[in-house]
């Protein structure tokens, strides 16, 4: 009796954290492409992925047959904010060693 | 198919054909191998889409992962000088245009009865799938019924690291590594041998396998290595020797076996097709990581003495 109700609940609440989700992972590429220097792309481009994948996680758990599902997520998200966090520490630390070299690279691109 | 699979689908390819173009075109050589990064994880979703997940993590752990490290590591052994020279396009350009062509012919050729998807040796397969000692099609080809080209493979990377040990490549001296780098790979490494070790267990039943598998505890390998937390690696040290030269005589010594066992070369006696193949695969996952982990790292000066 519960069930029924709680469901369709759950379905439009999941609603609501994808799309959050989504503005999460638009906000951070449109970031890393207009943000003036390295570290504040950084900023961006890490947000977009803790945040954003957090939320799309949140999002989709709410919806998962099962809690082996919800899990594995969870696990993937945490791998996810590790190698990201990581990552931006050693390009801002790369960044901050060649200071001006980084800049004219990035602009390239 | 419905509409959002439609947009997905075009996306995706579309991104992979800009890709493509822009890997070739780019002016920076260290922007173009990012780039050949991203296509080969997009071109490994669309490998996902389109139902061949073997093909999905080979590309993933293989053409993005491995041969992007690859070519990383060749970049930075590139002189300053010939990174920023720009081939014009010159004489070679004809020739390699006319062999591209060719080349794309004969794929075309290839290719286009595959949609059809009425190939006798579909059939074959699945007829044969229950004397093959594995649950897995993809598995089965690769191990049993075609056992000569893995094989093949395999003495294939052999020659290529032979051939790298010949060209002596020198090393940059490795910068001291970072203590928020050593602690994340001391937590990745051990996922790696986790994830590696499934990826092979399950290749028996479902897709996975030794290549996918050792490009993984290489990539493990390769981060302890880079991050100084594992000694150097050489062609001197006996267990690198066996580890390296063990898939190739592990699966040559069953080939003869059954051959002295009347089964023929490369073929396995009743009944004992599952755990042969399994003991090939653990070989091979062993002697591909250790392979792939020396092509990347390479052998230090010190360690060659």
């Amino acid at each position: 009796m519960g069930m029924t109700v709680i469901t369709p609940l759950l379905y439009w609440l999941s609603w609501i954290f994808l799309l959050l989700s989504a503005g999460f992972f638009i906000a951070g590429t449109v970031g890393m492409l207009r943000f003036p220097d390295i570290y504040s792309r950084l900023h961006a481009v890490t947000k977009a992925d803790t945040l954003g994948l957090g939320l799309l996680v949140i999002g989709l758990s709410l919806r998962a047959d099962d809690l082996y599902s919800v899990g594995i997520m969870i696990l993937i998200w945490l791998l996810v904010m590790g190698s990201g966090a990581t990552a931006c520490q050693l390009l801002a630390r790369y960044g901050r060693e060649s200071e001006g070299d980084t800049e004219a690279d990035d602009v390239a691109s | 198919m419905s509409l959002h699979e439609w947009m997905l689908d075009g996306t995706l390819g579309l991104l992979v054909l800009i890709l493509a173009v822009a890997v070739l075109h780019v002016r920076s050589l260290y922007i173009s191998i990012v780039l050949f990064i991203a296509f080969g994880l997009l071109l490994a979703l669309i490998w996902a889409r389109l139902g061949a997940p073997d093909l999905a993590l080979a590309e993933a752990a293989i053409g993005a992962g491995l041969t992007g490290t690859l070519l990383l590591a060749a970049y930075g052994r590139v002189s300053e000088r010939r990174r920023k020279a720009e081939e014009p396009l010159d004489w070679h350009a004809g020739p390699a245009l006319l062999l591209s062509l060719i080349i794309a012919v004969i794929l075309m050729r290839a290719v286009w009865p595959l949609p059809d998807l009425d190939s006798a040796l579909v059939p074959a397969v699945a007829d044969q799938m229950a004397q093959s000692g594995v649950g897995h099609p993809v598995t089965a080809v690769l191990l049993s019924f075609r056992a000569w080209d893995t094989l093949l493979e395999l003495l294939v990377l052999l020659l290529a690291f032979m051939a790298v040990r010949q060209l002596l490549p020198s090393l940059p001296r490795q910068p001291e590594a970072w203590p928020l780098l050593q602690a994340w790979s001391r937590l990745l490494a051990p996922l790696s041998v986790l994830i590696g070790g499934y990826l092979l267990w399950r290749g028996s039943a479902d897709p996975g396998g030794a290549f996918q598998a050792g490009a993984l505890l290489a990539a493990g390998a390769i981060l302890l290595r880079l991050t100084g937390l594992l000694p150097a690696l050489g062609w001197h040290h006996f267990w690198i020797r066996a580890l390296i030269l063990g898939g190739c005589m592990v699966f040559l010594a069953i080939g003869v076996a059954g051959y002295w066992l009347g089964t023929g070369f490369l073929g396995y006696a009743d009944g004992w097709a599952g755990p042969l193949i399994l003991l090939i695969e653990v070989f091979a996952t062993l002697s591909i990581a250790t392979t792939l982990t020396l092509l990347v790292i390479g052998e230090t000066r010190e360690v060659r003495e």
